[in-house]
């Protein structure tokens, strides 16, 4: 099978998505960006291979015996362990590298214990993700995860003599180190494992059934044909000039697959504004872009959920619980902070404050679309303040306000937006 | 991109004429010379060229200074005397410079005004900018009030009105500050030499309607209109100047070559643009380097003229001196309206066979950026070329974003490139597709003649695998 790939390297994360030779959507991967953005495509793009290999492995499985429970069961049931399998192998090389840094670490006199604490953190780790009380799907992103889970038992096993913050600096040389790595996560290099593994609870016939759809799968070679970047980091990929996109036509193109009808596009990502004008083809005809300041882009709520402690997923549901919205008109990210702290002096309540930071946000993009042409039908939202309720709540009130009934488009799969736009571009050349 | 860097004589030229000028200003004092500031929109250079006074432009000395480096310092030292962070700063670099010891971009002192002549009022900031200068040289003004071109004409009555000032205001003052009589045949003289430079002048600009273009009508404009809009309108160097510009580029012409840019002769030319708004002169280099890289040339652009519409007929005339002079003041692209000047892209876009045109806004200066994005809808409706918006600064150095600027000039080029193989590209797609037109399936034209494409076929959609 001939396979198409588009990569967005946006500065909070990098997606990947593979298309065939129809435009048709085999696979999707999406990690962390980082330091290094050649990683970063390379590991979405795995992912988005791995996706594609478990959708080859389904049909195999399907055509086999048709569609029934226990299939639906073990394609399930082999996903999440073949996940477990790849987090246990990037848990076991943290744990080496993390390890290793401890022996680096001589200025410590209490060397041996510190790396037996080290190793003991590790091990937890490894004893919780293998758990079956562990949480059904883990992260998509490992290093989140791991930081949240090292932390945590961080604070357990500091004492005065090892402190929390040397275990934590520790983990960051570790994971950073890590992330400069290839390991290999692929579909072939653990697929077989995780067969065994679901074998355990789903017997022998099951397994065999699975081994043989599994190579069936891994029979048809998946040849990448064509590969298109955009994004914020797309600069920095070695790849010629033609295979590289503005992320403004991959976006407008992106919104145009997903839902054809759109003619106005916005997207809110972690630094920049965008709002697209397409035509009924999904041709960018204007647009326009934040300029020289971020404000109001996703950053400001990620710096807002650091000042109250949250994680940015938080903010949304929170904001949503507010009765009486304050009126807040700065989106400056780097006052963001005094604002909060001022308004919260005041006695204002926390949901009431992010309600008015979410209006706020939008309101900002309001002047953007407008600049770009308005809000004409249907309009979609796209990028990863998309998944904020807060956000779309003040967008859907704002629309209504200023352009009447629009009919707008939200989609799960939006931070998706650019890299699909990107793929469908790598069916063209 | 040929890489070998070539210097032209009419460069080596224009160079010298600028740099000269403000050596001669420098020694003014010495050569017992009068000085007047005065600003680039509506000057009167061949008048004040026949009181024999020799004119200081600060516009072009915060642009010089911006281009060298210099003005982040002066506006800095003009922000700590208490000028807002929003003001032009074309003002407070001059300001800064002023404060600093009035050292010119060439690193030689500029004398200090004996008058200062306000003789456009089209732009409202011109008028505190002076007052200010006024503040500290104690020096006096003579102020032409320059009817705003509102109803997009210029009328007899209007003309009296500008001349009759010219009599009673602006010639007096400069007979008391000089200790000379008017004399009215050098004014003549030095307006049948502007007439020559600006029909070369024209040519030149005339010449980017060719393929490939051989001039940039804007990066290589803002070189060309020096001398006509500074010191050298009306002079026998000025008009040397244009001959040999002229020749140069009828030269390249003839040999099919495209505009040379810094890095030497540009690329394949990809992109025709227009471009309406003055450069960001802090990174200049920079700015002209993110379209020559991409083989966008600018065929037309407002900007180069805002010293005078010589392209669109104008000329000075030697018959009607003060006339002339008055309809030069009230004809500068600053002066139109959002009508004219919409109707002036227009014509550029289609006359020029533009690619698309851009709008560089320029924050600090109101009186520019007001109404651009109603004219750049305008333009776009009525000629179907698509526009593009970018914003940066004149002098101040904060304003311009590299990566931001350059990220959007990319996706404009690309959306134009996209526009115009949206076409092709839809139509192998939709050979199989059930969404095409039941004309295009029988092999029939599009009634618009192929222009609009077809839709596509639905695909991209997140599937579930089958």
């Amino acid at each position: 099978m001939k396979g198409f790939v588009g990569i967005d390297l946006g500065s909070t994360t990098t997606k990947a998505i593979i298309a065939d030779a129809d435009g048709i959507v085999l696979g999707r991967g999406i990690t962390n960006s980082r330091s290094n953005y050649q990683h970063a495509a390379a590991i979405s793009t795995e992912e988005a291979r791995i996706e594609a290999r478990f959708a080859m492995l389904r049909r195999a499985l399907l055509q086999a015996g048709g569609a029934n429970e226990l299939h639906e069961k073990l394609f399930v049931a082999l996903q999440h362990r073949f996940r477990l399998e790849q987090n246990i192998a990037q848990l076991d090389r943290l744990a080496e590298l993390a390890v290793a840094e401890t022996h680096a670490a001589t200025f410590h006199a209490h060397n041996g214990r510190f790396t037996t604490r080290v190793a003991e953190i590790f091990s937890e780790m490894r004893r919780r993700a293998l758990s079956p009380l562990a949480p059904a799907r883990p992260s998509e992103f490992f290093r989140d995860d791991a930081i949240s889970q090292f932390s945590t038992l961080a604070i357990a096993g500091a004492d005065a003599a090892i402190s929390f913050e040397t275990l934590m600096g520790i983990f960051d040389k570790a994971i950073v180190a890590i992330e400069g790595e290839r390991l290999d996560l692929t579909f072939e290099g653990h697929i077989h494992r995780s067969i065994e593994a679901v074998a355990n609870s789903f017997g022998r016939n099951a397994a065999a059934e699975l081994s043989r759809a599994a190579e069936a799968a891994l029979a048809e070679p998946l040849e990448i044909n064509a590969t298109i970047c955009t994004g914020y980091g797309r600069q920095r990929l070695p790849f010629p000039k033609e295979q590289i996109r503005s992320e403004i036509l991959c976006h407008g193109q992106g919104a145009h697959a997903l839902f054809p009808d759109t003619r106005t596009v916005l997207d809110i990502g972690g630094q920049d504004t965008k709002a697209i004008q397409v035509d009924e083809n999904g041709i960018v005809t204007s647009f326009q872009m934040n300029d020289r300041c971020a404000a109001g882009c996703g950053r400001y709520l990620g710096y807002i959920a650091d000042e109250m402690s949250l994680g940015i997923h938080e903010l949304g549901p929170l904001a949503d619980t507010s009765t009486r919205r304050v009126k807040i008109t700065s989106t400056c990210t780097v006052f963001a902070g005094a604002e909060l702290r001022d308004r919260l002096t005041l006695g204002q309540k926390r949901e009431d404050i992010l309600a008015g930071m979410h209006r706020a946000m939008v309101l900002r993009s309001m002047a953007l679309l407008a600049r770009s042409g308005g809000i004409r039908n249907e309009f979609t939202f796209t990028g990863g303040v998309a998944k904020n309720v807060a956000a779309v709540r003040a967008l859907r009130a704002l629309v209504a306000e200023n352009y009447g009934e629009r009919t707008i488009n939200i989609s799960p799969d939006s931070i998706y937006t650019g890299a699909l736009g990107a793929a469908l571009f790598a069916v063209r050349t | 991109m040929n890489k070998g860097v070539r210097k032209e004589p009419s460069m080596v030229k224009q160079k010298e004429l600028i740099a000269n000028h403000f050596t001669r200003l420098s020694k003014a004092r010495a050569l017992g010379k009068k000085v007047v500031y005065t600003f680039v929109p509506g000057n009167l250079t061949e008048l004040l060229a026949a009181f024999d006074v020799l004119p200081v432009l600060p516009e072009i000395n915060a642009l010089q200074s911006g281009m060298r480096k210099l003005s982040a310092r002066y506006i800095a030292e003009a922000e700590r005397a208490g000028h807002s962070e929003d003001v032009c700063t074309y003002v407070k670099c001059d300001i800064g410079m002023g404060m600093t010891g009035n050292v010119g971009p060439t690193g030689e002192p500029l004398p200090e005004p004996d008058l200062l002549l306000l003789s456009y009022t089209g732009c409202f900031v011109f008028m505190k900018w002076f007052e200010l200068l006024r503040e500290r040289y104690k020096c006096p003004v003579a102020m032409l009030h320059v009817p705003y071109q509102g109803e997009g004409v210029v009328t007899p009555e209007m003309t009296a009105y500008v001349v009759e000032q010219l009599k009673t205001e602006v010639i007096p003052k400069l007979e008391a500050v000089t200790g000379r009589r008017y004399d009215e045949a050098r004014l003549r003289a030095a307006l049948a030499l502007s007439a020559k430079a600006e029909d070369d002048f024209v040519w030149v600009l005339d010449s980017a309607k060719n393929r490939p273009s051989p001039i940039d009508a804007y990066f290589g404009g803002v070189y060309y209109i020096g001398p006509i809009f500074t010191a050298f309108r009306g002079t026998a160097e000025g008009a040397d100047y244009y001959a040999t510009l002229r020749r140069e580029v009828e030269e390249r012409l003839a040999a099919g070559e495209s505009p040379l840019t810094p890095e030497g002769q540009m690329g394949r030319e990809k992109y025709r643009l227009v471009v309406e708004g003055p450069p960001n002169w802090t990174s200049f280099r920079e700015f002209w380097k993110m379209f020559y890289d991409e083989g966008a040339v600018v065929v037309a652009s407002t900007y180069t003229k805002v010293g005078g519409l010589y392209d669109q007929g104008f000329r000075h005339n030697p018959e009607r001196p003060l006339e002339t002079l008055a309809e030069y003041c009230m004809g500068c692209y600053t002066n139109l309206n959002l009508p004219s000047r919409t109707a002036l892209i227009e014509k550029y876009v289609r006359d020029f066979h533009a690619d698309g045109f851009l709008f560089n806004s320029v924050k600090s200066c109101n009186s520019f950026s007001a109404g651009q994005l109603l004219m750049l809808r305008e333009i776009e409706k009525r000629t179907g070329v698509p526009g593009g918006f970018i914003e940066s600064d004149l002098v101040d150095p904060r304003y311009f974003s590299e990566a931001n600027i350059k990220n959007r000039i990319e996706s404009y080029l690309q959306m134009i490139e996209q526009k115009r193989r949206g076409t092709t590209e839809f139509r192998e797609q939709s050979a199989e597709s059930p969404a095409v037109s039941r004309r295009e399936r029988n092999g029939e034209p599009d009634g618009d003649g192929g222009r609009t494409p077809p839709i596509p076929p639905k695909h991209g959609g997140f599937r579930e695998p089958t």
